[in-house]
């Protein structure tokens, strides 16, 4: 590689580490539905999918090759635009977030980190800011499909996830307070020393703020309990009735997407990123490779089980009221994720 | 590279606010003012404010843009009618709109060197940091009038609990 300049090299490394990423992002996706759905069935007594290939592993594939076959079916009345627009913006904006996250530990490769598509000092609030615009998917499928239950699932949607968007972004504030920087990268590395008792989660005291990120981060997903805008019991389907074929699977693909990305977050700043629980405890592994893939393989466990984490509450918590939504926001979190954030400057403040 | 970053996103800019004035339907007009606010916030980041850029995103197309959608939405807002405007209007605006071009770009061109120039350098290689830059002249040299401003915003959400609430 050396009649190459350095530029190029780098343009070529992050170019295959896009679009590494973005395929395992999306066999992810398609997995996690997967996962769902069989996690759901042994949680109600019953198999799940099991027909297509051993255990039904290839049943993600039919579903993809259905939905592509399936007819598009366009509504006379509506905003042909914005229509089409919408569920673009809702999955790209769900699958840009994932270019932030370091997945692994720094690993250079001709000066390029290969564990992390950029490493930007703002990640945190660039992820906050992608979050925010994806609403934008939602709010206009509502509008645009012309259909009353569409734009109330919307209308609903965007006032939970402006609500809870608050409470998400404050109950972040403590941990950015102990890492003293917004960069992903610190923010894990202030978790390292100790394994499992540094983490924010246990050993550095954010156990409420972990609790009001994960009860914010479902109603920003749009996820049970808080799925109202998508209730099937009064909005049809909510924002995406009027959608088929592809457009509802993007639409689909971005709310799972968006599952990973807070599952990713709630990783990098509760639960020490990529680094192991076990601390020094382990021995340090020899083999360069091995030192590579070991922290890849702690981040994948630790997303993976806030996954499954997910799809319990699912199974197990019933829907909210909107107006028991709306008070359990404002008037709840939003007040404990302010009172989080006194307390740990006053402790910091104290020993520093 | 920041000056490709400059000429697309600042004609897109551009061609946002273009698309503002002349689309007819509100929502659509909302959208292009979206575009407008992130090309900005990328100009922010292309000059080092990295902060700024995130605050723009955040805050502008992510929260104010959004409660405006949700208005139109609400209202269900539709196409407006094309007037002619009144008279006034089409005598004093276009003077008028080139008066402000000169003025302004006769400030900036003859007092651009009082204005300073930023650490560029320093702060796209992440050398110096932009947030606690900035958080030092906000909490600790000004903290004052960032707490007065915060007062003043408290106020003007009290005023509108008040003329919200319901009569008893």
């Amino acid at each position: 590689m050396s009649h190459l300049t350095d530029f190029q090299i780098f343009l070529i490394l992050s170019i295959l580490k896009i679009a590494v990423v973005l395929v395992i992002t999306l066999t992810a996706v398609a997995y996690t539905v997967l996962l769902e759905r069989k996690l759901l069935g042994r949680m109600q007594n019953r198999w799940g999918p099991s027909r297509v290939g051993p255990f039904g592993l290839l049943q993600p594939l039919a579903d993809g090759i259905k939905l592509f076959l399936k007819e598009d079916l366009m509504p006379m009345a509506s905003e042909r635009p914005l229509f089409i627009l919408a569920p673009i913006i809702a999955l790209s904006c769900a699958l840009i977030s994932v270019a932030v996250v370091p997945f692994g530990a720094v690993t250079r490769i001709a000066g390029v980190d290969m564990f992390d598509i950029s490493d930007i000092n703002i990640g945190l609030l660039v992820i906050l800011g992608i979050t925010s615009i994806g609403v934008y998917g939602i709010a206009l499928s509502g509008w645009s499909s012309n259909n009353k239950f569409a734009l109330l699932g919307s209308l609903r949607a965007t006032s939970q996830v402006i609500s809870y968007e608050l409470a998400l972004g404050l109950s972040l504030v403590g941990v950015v307070l102990r890492a003293g920087s917004l960069r992903l990268r610190d923010i894990v590395d202030s978790q390292a020393g100790h394994g499992l008792f540094s983490w924010n989660l246990i050993g550095g005291g954010q156990i409420i703020a972990f609790f009001i990120y994960l009860m914010a981060a479902y109603a920003e997903t749009n996820r049970a309990p808080f799925d109202l805008p998508e209730a099937e019991s009064e909005l049809v389907a909510g924002y995406h009735t009027e959608y088929s074929s592809m457009k509802f699977a993007m639409f689909f693909m971005a709310e799972y997407a968006n599952m990973i990305t807070v599952a990713c977050v709630a990783t990098l700043l509760f639960l020490g990123g990529a680094s192991s629980p076990f601390g020094n405890l382990l021995p340090t592994p020899t083999s360069p490779i091995i030192a590579a893939i070991l922290p890849i393989f702690w981040f994948v466990l630790k997303v993976f089980s806030f996954l499954c984490l997910y799809i319990w509450v699912r199974a197990t918590v019933p829907r909210f009221r909107y107006d028991q939504l709306m008070s359990f926001g404002w008037k709840f979190l939003l007040p404990v994720a302010i009172l989080n954030i006194i307390a740990t400057s006053l402790v910091l403040a104290l020993r520093g | 590279m920041q000056l490709a970053l400059f000429i697309i996103f600042g004609l897109l800019a551009v061609a946002g606010a273009i698309n503002f004035l002349l689309q007819r339907h509100p929502i659509n007009s909302a959208l292009s003012l979206i575009v407008v606010m992130m090309s900005l916030a990328v100009l922010y980041w292309s000059l080092g404010a990295e902060f700024l850029a995130a605050a723009q995103v955040i805050v502008y197309s992510g929260a104010v843009m959004v409660l405006f959608v949700f208005v139109v939405m609400l209202l269900n807002a539709g196409e407006e009618e094309r007037t002619h405007g009144s008279r006034a209007a089409y005598f004093a605006g276009i003077p008028g709109a080139t008066a402000i071009f000169c003025l302004l770009s006769f400030v900036f061109l003859t007092n651009g060197k009082a204005f300073g120039s930023t650490d560029l350098i320093n702060h796209l290689t992440h050398t110096t940091n932009n947030i606690a830059e900035i958080s030092q002249v906000l909490f600790r040299d000004l903290l004052l009038p960032f707490e007065v401003t915060s007062v003043l915003i408290l106020v003007a959400i009290l005023g509108a609990v008040v003329l919200a609430r319901k009569e008893q």
